[in-house]
């Protein structure tokens, strides 16, 4: 002992502590992590890397170079995947400008690379994870209950067959027509920009998958309108304008042309 | 005896009156008849497209009546919970009240229901904009003039009615938008001070929703207000008839005669024809488009809310008050003062007894008393058709303020920035709009004369000998001089001097004062530009210069 302790200060000394503990850990990690976990892993790592790469190119001008955030653009630590895949996959992310709010628009990476970013911002803390297909598959869900839920919950900003409204300062709930059911289950999972979140401890999963059947039935491309044109799904603006456009504009024309047509307009 | 027999002789001879004729003189003996067509089968009837207005009005109301009984059929007004068993989807196994569920019972299982229900309230939209905008010709030609006053307030009557009898009509299917307005309602009427909670308390039996406001509003809608609706609608056609129609100035035409198309046959077979082509439209219109799609709100439930909350178009600058109106409210010795509901609330009907006074303010400026049967082209009245045009454009900011929400997420913008737009043009806009409106009136004031001294523009270009290039003029057709010139351009009131032949101050009180100067404003220099004089067209068409 009294050899060791007398070479306690040699320039060396750290760095042979350091190789001891270094080989210490990686022995123990080979001998207990089970195999296959460890392959998994190293694929999962993978996509991490690649969804660094991917994040350093297009997202780390605003939210830092390791999700950190700048004054440009929040945090994303803890965020989870979740968030990525909605805000990457409905095209808000990459912004194209700051403004009130981010817009939706045609996303530019495809499923893999979100996937990627996804695994690399949710590597960087835990957060919600991508809802699998059966989460949000409407198949078998209670439709009424979905309304009454919608009703209850989103109507206030989203319109009660989601057609969306005005938020304050330019701000706004987009329409969820045309909006993949997951995208839904994971703005419902993760509150993207002004929405509130709703986690499955304030709103149980089967909960968020009667909403997403809800509005499969009433606000999609097979929603059925009973009543003829449904002129937006807007309310009483809308028809107010078509009853004094269509109604009142063609019932004038009309009078215009009986006024035109009496006894004394033949001329001979 | 032999003058009996005469007469049985000659009856057998002719054979018996032909039916119709027997029937129309069994009605004659017992409501006289005769006397009634003889007196009105040929009153006349002027026509101009914007005379028939009224008769869309008139016209939908009918259908309304039509529908809405077919409504009251299946409609139950009641608040009684139930379980929605229907073919509805998203809303079965749902609690509503009875009369959401009789609505949905309408749409979805009664025979053309829906149907009815579309033509219902699409033709009471149509209505009340036929209204307004029958009530802006009335108020653009001058036609409300004596003798025709009572009327006008008549017609504005049934323009208030037709809101409020709306408004308790879409509130009773009880869905989520609907019931929101009724709460809208409820708010407003316990902003008013003192006893806004014990009228409040007195409409709904109760505190909000309570289970009678269903009911009370279905008898007020089916039964109080179109009755009182039928009755003003009925005087508003004697009215009409007593006092014959107003007609357009024009050769041949003058205050005391109508020149048009006798009630029978010719207006007769128009109007009723007219009526179908009505009915043909609204019909057309409720077979196309969705109104009120109440399987889309839900039923009504105070913890529930949509965006895009707004009343039907007719109440929509209510909603365009108290959307802009800050939340202003005072509080003292534990009482709050809602300013925020309670000034538009105030406000609401002054926006429309604005517009409703004016014949009687004009009459009082003006000292006008003569009967007036011709109508005034709104040109040459600039002041009465600035204030018209100030009237909607500050309707107009007010549904736009109503609809903010909507502007928003259509044209981008910021909601804010639209209220803010609106709160300033509530006072900007109305006043702009009555100096552009003047000046516009006036400017065509100064066509009118160019065109009766100097003729039309022809678009021919003649070169003169000297080389001056001019434009030819083609002198009007008489009866278009007759016509640009048959008004009349009133002098200002005038009250004397203000000391009299003796150098003695008169009295000369302080409204007589304003009236002079109001006067002034109406008819004055400035106010409208002076016809031209017969002389004047002599002068000019005599030869001299080549105009």
């Amino acid at each position: 002992m009294k050899k060791l302790s007398a070479r306690r200060r040699h320039p060396l000394a750290a760095l042979v502590v350091l190789l001891f503990a270094l080989a210490a850990t990686g022995g123990l990690y080979a001998a207990f992590a089970p195999a296959e976990k460890a392959q998994a892993d190293s694929a999962q790592s993978l996509a991490t890397e690649e969804g660094k790469r991917l994040y350093s190119v297009g997202c780390a001008s605003c939210h830092g170079t390791s999700g950190q955030g700048t004054h440009n653009g929040p945090s994303l630590v803890g965020v989870g995947a979740a968030a990525v895949d909605f805000q990457v996959g409905t095209g808000r992310m990459p912004a194209q400008q700051p403004g009130a709010q981010v817009p939706r628009k045609k996303a530019i990476y495809n499923q893999a690379q979100i996937d990627q970013l996804a695994a690399y911002i949710a590597s960087l803390g835990p957060g919600p994870a991508i809802p699998s297909k059966q989460q949000y598959s409407p198949d078998g869900a209670d439709i009424a209950n979905g309304g009454q839920l919608f009703r209850t919950n989103c109507a206030q900003c989203h319109n009660s067959t989601g057609k969306g409204g005005a938020l304050s300062e330019g701000k706004f709930a987009p329409t969820l027509e045309g909006v993949d059911p997951k995208h839904i289950y994971e703005a419902m999972l993760t509150g993207p920009q002004n929405m509130p979140n709703f986690p499955d401890s304030t709103m149980p999963a089967k909960d968020k998958k009667d909403i997403i059947a809800y509005l499969a039935q009433v606000d999609s491309s097979k929603a059925e309108s009973p009543g003829g044109l449904e002129l937006g799904g807007l309310g009483p603006v809308s028809e107010g304008l078509f009853a004094w456009v269509f109604g009142l504009g063609a019932l004038i024309t009309v009078a215009i042309w009986v006024a035109a047509r009496t006894a004394k307009a033949r001329k001979s | 005896m032999s003058t009996a027999s005469h007469e049985v002789n000659a009856s057998a001879r002719r054979g018996k009156a032909p039916a119709g004729e027997r029937l129309a003189d069994w009605a004659d003996g017992r409501l006289g008849i005769y006397s009634l067509a003889k007196a009105n089968m040929r009153k006349i009837f002027p026509d101009h497209w914007s005379f028939m207005l009224g008769e869309i009005c008139l016209y939908s109301f009918v259908i309304i009546i039509l529908t809405g009984v077919y409504l009251t059929l299946f409609f139950h007004p009641s608040m009684q919970e139930v379980v929605y068993n229907g073919p509805y989807v998203p809303l079965q196994g749902i609690r509503m009240s009875e009369a959401f569920a009789s609505t949905m019972h309408i749409s979805f299982e009664v025979r053309g229901g829906l149907l009815i229900r579309q033509i219902h309230h699409w033709a009471a939209l149509v209505f009340v904009a036929a209204m307004l905008v029958h009530m802006m010709r009335v108020f653009f030609t001058g036609a409300f003039r004596k003798p025709r006053e009572v009327n006008w307030v008549f017609g504005f009557l049934l323009l208030v009615l037709g809101m409020f009898t709306g408004f308790t009509g879409y509130s009773l299917p009880d869905d989520l938008l609907s019931g929101t307005g009724v709460r809208f309602m409820e708010g407003a009427i316990l902003s008013v001070p003192i006893v806004g909670t014990y009228l409040q308390m007195f409409l709904f039996g109760g505190e909000f929703p309570g289970h009678d406001f269903v009911s009370r509003f279905y008898t007020i809608h089916i039964l109080l207000l179109p009755g009182i609706m039928a009755a003003l609608l009925v005087g508003h056609l004697i009215l009409v008839f007593y006092h014959k129609h107003t007609q357009w100035a024009g050769p041949g035409r003058t205050n005391k005669n109508v020149v048009g198309m006798p009630l029978l046959p010719v207006y007769m077979a128009k109007a009723g024809g007219f009526f179908f082509l009505v009915f043909g439209v609204i019909a057309a219109v409720a077979a196309i488009a969705t109104i009120n799609p109440i399987w889309a709100f839900g039923p009504y439930r105070p913890d529930q809310v949509s965006t895009g909350a707004q009343p039907d178009w007719y109440m929509g600058f209510s909603e365009g008050l108290i959307r802009v109106m800050p939340g202003w409210e005072i509080n003292f010795w534990g009482h709050t003062l809602q300013l925020g509901v309670f000034i538009p609330l105030v406000i609401f009907p002054l926006v429309l007894v604005t517009i409703a006074v004016w014949p009687f303010i004009e009459a009082w400026v003006t000292g006008d008393d003569r009967e007036h049967h011709l109508l005034d082209r709104p040109r040459n009245r600039p002041v009465r058709t600035a204030f018209g045009a100030a009237w909607i454009a500050w309707y107009l900011i007010l549904l736009v303020g109503g609809g903010n929400d909507l502007w928003a997420t259509h044209f981008h913008l910021s909601i804010n920035a639209i209220t803010w737009t609106v709160r300033i043009g509530f006072f900007a806009i109305p006043v702009l709009t009555f100096v552009v409106t003047k000046r516009i009136c006036l400017g065509l004031q100064h066509r009118d004369r160019d065109k009766v001294l100097h003729g039309r523009e022809t678009g021919v270009i003649k070169r003169l000998p000297h080389g001056e290039f001019i434009e030819v003029h083609e002198p009007l057709p008489q009866d278009q001089l007759h016509t640009l010139t048959a008004h009349d351009q009133p002098k200002p009131l005038e009250f004397g001097p203000e000391v009299d032949e003796n150098g003695v101050q008169r009295k000369l009180g302080r409204t007589s004062k304003l009236r002079a100067k109001l006067s002034r404003a109406v008819y004055g220099e400035g106010a409208q530009i002076p016809k031209p004089t017969a002389a004047e067209h002599a002068e000019i068409t005599s030869g001299h210069g080549h105009h």
